[in-house]
């Protein structure tokens, strides 16, 4: 299928979660998430809870929005998990939108009539904001790919991770995120509430492997429909905030059961992820 | 350094860009070979400041086809102007033919996609309940993935797809996001490039950072005062390379993509990330500096790009040790498709053995030790860098070559 010269077999795409960091409506790390996509402890309807992350300088912090703490505080629970400083890793960030309130903020001052809006308002508006702020605050240097798929963002992202980490043969952080949308934006695009997922992907196993995906280059793509979650709290999760279309796959992840698991992508085509215990 | 692994190269078997330099490769080269710039005095919604702005012509006639209204919005017109050029759709679709529709990837950069409808909308907002017109579609237009989504639709494919959006590194770094789907064996080809237009985002962003210029920008200029906002759409068709070329096709020999790890709206003052991105690039090409012979440079005009980019071209090449300029003079910053556009410009340069003069510049920073072109010069070219750089100090350096 492929002449692809990486390690491995040819048209296989193979990575180890390393850590999970995980933040939405009803749980505040990984664990918690896990419990309850395991059914060990039920989904809790609460909105999310987004902490400033410590890795920010004071100033910094104040100013970063719910986008850039969702996103950072995750990634940083990702590399707590594995037991990994943020050195020089290279990172993937996807998100449907960035940040609504930000955005909400400028377009209301540009229909102003003086239509100023704040450098920090600005520099908050590009989509490569959180990642921009994780490599200040990580000091790594290393490549950071910032993309969107609308509703697929989590599987782009996914997508562009995992060919990373084959290419590259070095571990890669994936970074999802969305946050809610206020009025009237929600009125176009009613995200509900904010959601942040990590995944550090690894080219081999480790001492804290969670799991292991497979893309097979030549099965990855399907018209299957997306697998949904029986919990009705977590399905609406997964449903209205578009970083969580990952959940079926945590889920997998969790149960530690070998299992092929469709996930959102783009209109009409979604895709396969083989999930596996190490 | 930790380097992927990728290979030798990819075949650039079609590529256009339209700016406002004009539509296509002909009226592009045209404006490059005389030095002309496409900067007007800002015209744009009404805006009263004093700067300039390199306007597309005709964005507005575009009329999307109907099964594609849901995308109609000022970014998606000029995608549309833009893959009309030279071919390129009708290329891209012989291709389609060949590899299979769903082998094909749509990798788009774009820093504000279509935001501008939703600006406009903001101003209809219903006065009783805020609510925003009916009109407006938020993922056909102000959505990032709007542009890769209506491309794609456009182009009839359906393999993978995304927009990249990491300010004015963006269509720079599709290039490697591409490759690495070809690489890993995802898709056979991948339509690259990027689309930005005007918006009032952008302009008054870079005017809140006081960064915008009141003349034509000057890159890299002793008096340079700022950046001149463009718009633009480039694309190009990525294939692997086959065996035999012609020695004028043009091949993507390297990319190199660094992050600053400094500052959210400054680069790093030494260019440190700037250098690591070049260098990158020239260690993924298995090339020396000394054989590249132009480097087309992000060049902003802004008073810190320009100084921190020179320091890591001297760094890379030495004092004055290659010839480079920026075409931002004569195109406009044109944001998220600047990478696209410049591979282009620099795609160009390969095909016609010419490095082109940076236009507006009169003095050369006597600070900036790099030989930067005030003329076109005409000179045995075999490889080419083109640097993308953006907010939240995001790097990205093309290595691009004849394949002869």
């Amino acid at each position: 299928m492929s002449d692809a010269p990486h390690p491995g077999q040819p048209g296989l795409l193979n990575v180890y979660v390393a850590g999970i960091g995980a933040l939405g409506p009803g749980f505040n790390h990984w664990d918690e998430a896990r419990a309850q996509l395991t059914g060990e402890a039920p989904a809790r309807p609460e909105k999310t809870r987004v902490p400033a992350p410590e890795s920010l300088p004071p100033a910094e912090r104040r100013r970063a929005g719910l986008a850039v703490k969702a996103a950072l505080g995750v990634g940083l629970q990702a590399l707590k998990a594995a037991g990994v400083p943020a050195g020089d890793l290279a990172t993937v960030f996807t998100s449907s939108g960035g940040d609504g309130v930000n955005c909400h903020e400028i377009c209301a001052a540009l229909a102003s009539s003086d239509r100023l809006i704040s450098p920090t308002r600005f520099h908050n508006s590009v989509h490569n904001a959180p990642s921009g702020y994780w490599s200040i605050s990580s000091g790594s240097m290393a490549t950071s790919s910032v993309l969107c798929a609308y509703d697929g963002s989590f599987a782009a992202g996914l997508l562009e991770a995992m060919a990373q980490v084959a290419t590259g043969q070095r571990p890669v952080l994936l970074i999802a995120y969305d946050t809610e949308y206020p009025q009237p934006l929600h009125g176009v695009r009613p995200i509900p509430d904010t959601f942040g997922i990590a995944l550090l992907l690894a080219p081999q196993a480790g001492p804290h492997s969670l799991g292991q995906l497979t893309l097979q280059a030549a099965q990855a793509f399907t018209n299957e429909p997306a697998q949904t979650l029986a919990d009705p709290l977590l399905e609406r999760v997964r449903a209205e905030i578009p970083a969580a279309r990952c959940l079926p796959l945590l889920r997998a992840l969790a149960l530690g059961r070998p299992q092929t698991v469709v996930i959102d992508y783009l209109a009409g085509l979604q895709l396969a992820v083989q999930a596996a215990p190490c | 350094m930790n380097l992927p692994a990728l290979p030798s190269a990819l075949h650039l078997s079609h590529f256009t860009a339209t700016s406002c330099l004009g539509h296509g490769l002909a009226a592009t080269l045209d404006a490059l070979r005389t030095g002309r710039s496409g900067l007007a005095a800002c015209d744009f919604d009404g805006i009263d400041m004093a700067t300039w702005t390199g306007t597309v012509r005709d964005v507005d006639h575009q009329q999307l086809p109907p099964a594609l209204i849901e995308y109609d919005c000022r970014n998606n017109r000029l995608a549309q102007l833009g893959l009309e050029q030279d071919g390129f759709a009708q290329a891209v679709r012989n291709a389609a033919g060949r590899f299979g529709a769903g082998r094909i990837g749509v990798f788009l950069g774009t820093s504000t996609s279509g935001i501008y409808e939703t600006e406009l909308a903001y101003r209809e907002r219903d006065p009783a309940t805020g609510a925003l017109p009916a009109g407006l579609v938020y993922h056909g237009s102000h959505n990032p993935y709007s542009l890769a989504a209506f491309v794609r639709a456009y182009l009839g494919l359906q393999g993978p797809a995304a927009s990249v959006s990491s300010a004015c590194s963006s269509s720079g770094k599709v290039f490697a996001s591409a490759w690495r789907m070809i690489d890993a064996g995802l898709i056979d080809a991948a339509v690259v490039g990027g689309v930005d237009s005007l918006c009032l985002t952008t302009l008054y962003g870079f005017g809140s950072l006081d960064v915008l210029s009141d003349a034509p920008c000057r890159p890299f200029d002793a008096a340079r005062g700022g950046i001149s906002i463009g718009e633009g759409a480039a694309f190009a068709l990525l294939e692997r390379t086959p065996d035999h070329l012609p020695a004028d096709a043009i091949v993507l020999r390297g990319v190199g993509e660094s992050s600053d790890a400094h500052h959210m709206s400054s680069p790093h003052p030494q260019g440190l990330g700037a250098k690591m991105a070049m260098q990158q690039a020239l260690a993924m090409g298995r090339v020396e500096p000394a054989a590249v012979s132009y480097i087309n440079l992000h060049g902003t005009a802004t008073v810190s790009n320009d100084a921190a980019e020179g320091k890591a071209v001297v760094a890379v090449f030495g004092a004055r040790g290659v010839a480079c300029s920026s075409t931002k003079g004569a195109t406009g910053h044109t944001l998220g498709a600047a990478g696209g556009i410049e591979a282009v410009i620099s795609a160009l340069a390969l095909r016609h053995g010419m490095a082109w003069g940076g236009v507006n510049t009169a003095q050369v920073d006597p600070d900036i030790a790099v030989d930067y072109l005030l003329h076109n010069r005409t000179l045995p070219i075999d490889l080419v860098l083109s640097n993308s750089f953006g907010f939240g100090g995001t790097n990205c350096s093309l290595l691009l070559g004849r394949a002869g």
